[in-house]
């Protein structure tokens, strides 16, 4: 017998799902970081394998001692991929705005990744300094996607002061521990009218599926990645893992239960 | 010792280190320093310059001149 096969609707989900920051629309709701890796040619492929549109970037002084050494921008290509600048390394709002206008003048653009860190261990943001840091922003026509801790009230604050994007750290920077407060995240996608990306401390594979699970917008990751023994593979399999936790989360979970519901039925036993 | 000046040449602080320079402005420093201009973003004296106006912005000794690019980051 050689019956047609049946022909199954498939939504072409790809196409559909999309977000947008800024009045930007981006098809991968993945973004990488550029830090860490070996080299540059690796972070290149790395990024490849991800899937990733955007790339969060640094901006430091050259080094005039040898101006041949390689450049990020030769390898992770600014026409292939959104640069998002960061202020890592700044402790203060002038700092902030000082960097980005140099990041706006080198890249040309105004998204950007806010982060006014705590001079601690753990690194969390310094929510005073970076509300204030972000107004400073705004008033300059950043549009700023702001890196912040898992706090509801400080989250909505920094919508109502402009964010583009709320992006709330899972755990420490760096740390792999995953999400640490899936109530918070949920609660401040709740309440979000802005896209909403945890940023720092996944791990693997699972954490950003879990962040996406919650109704993330994107989910953002760098040490995941590049501190993994392969990381091309691992950036693969973040790719889709946060591709699982958005289908999930579109599909709708079912209602946990305490006790089993057996998945064959009962009836016509032998 | 200090590198005996040119004729021309200038005293910067350069991405916070004192340099002579024989550039006279900084579409010249730049290529001094063999730097691609598309790649960097450069300030004086706390003030960007766009790339465009590089040729116009005429040094002058004490300057402080930061070159900055973009590298990996998270």
């Amino acid at each position: 017998m050689n019956a047609q096969a049946p022909v199954f609707e498939t939504p072409n989900a790809d196409a559909a799902d999309s977000w947008t920051v800024a009045g930007r629309r981006f098809t991968s709701r993945l973004i990488i970081g550029t830090g860490k890796y070996k080299d540059y040619a690796l972070n290149a492929a790395a990024a490849e394998a991800s899937g990733a549109q955007i790339v969060t970037v640094a901006l430091r002084r050259v080094n005039l001692s040898d101006p041949s050494q390689p450049m990020l921008v030769d390898f992770v290509r600014p026409d292939r991929f959104t640069y998002l600048p960061n202020t890592a390394g700044c402790f203060t709002g002038e700092e902030a705005v000082r960097t980005l206008r140099l990041a706006r003048e080198a890249g040309g653009w105004d998204l950007v990744k806010l982060e006014v860190l705590s001079n601690t261990p753990h690194l969390y943001p310094d929510m005073e300094e970076t509300l204030r840091a972000l107004k400073l922003l705004v008033s300059e026509g950043f549009s700023v996607m702001v890196y912040c801790t898992d706090d509801p009230v400080y989250c909505l604050k920094l919508e109502e002061a402009g964010a583009a994007a709320i992006m709330p750290a899972a755990a420490p920077i760096g740390s792999g521990l995953g999400l640490q407060n899936r109530v918070n995240v949920r609660l401040i996608v709740e309440q979000a009218k802005v896209p909403v990306l945890v940023d720092a401390g996944v791990g693997t594979a699972s954490d950003a599926t879990v962040a996406m699970e919650l109704g993330c917008d994107a989910v953002l990751t760098n040490t995941a990645i590049a501190g993994a023994r392969d990381p091309v593979r691992m950036a693969r399999a973040m790719k889709h893992a946060v591709i699982a936790g958005r289908e999930a989360y579109l599909a709708g979970r079912m209602a946990r239960r305490l006790y089993a519901d057996p998945s064959s039925p009962l009836g016509g036993l032998i | 010792m200090i590198p005996s000046p040119r004729s021309s040449s200038l005293q910067l602080t350069l991405n916070g280190e004192p340099r002579a320079v024989a550039a006279a402005d900084l579409a010249a420093l730049v290529a001094e320093l063999g730097l691609e201009p598309r790649k960097v973003a450069i300030e004086r004296n706390l003030e960007i310059v766009p790339r465009s106006l590089y040729s116009q912005t005429v040094l002058a000794d004490g300057d402080r001149i930061e070159i900055v690019h973009f590298i990996g980051g998270g």
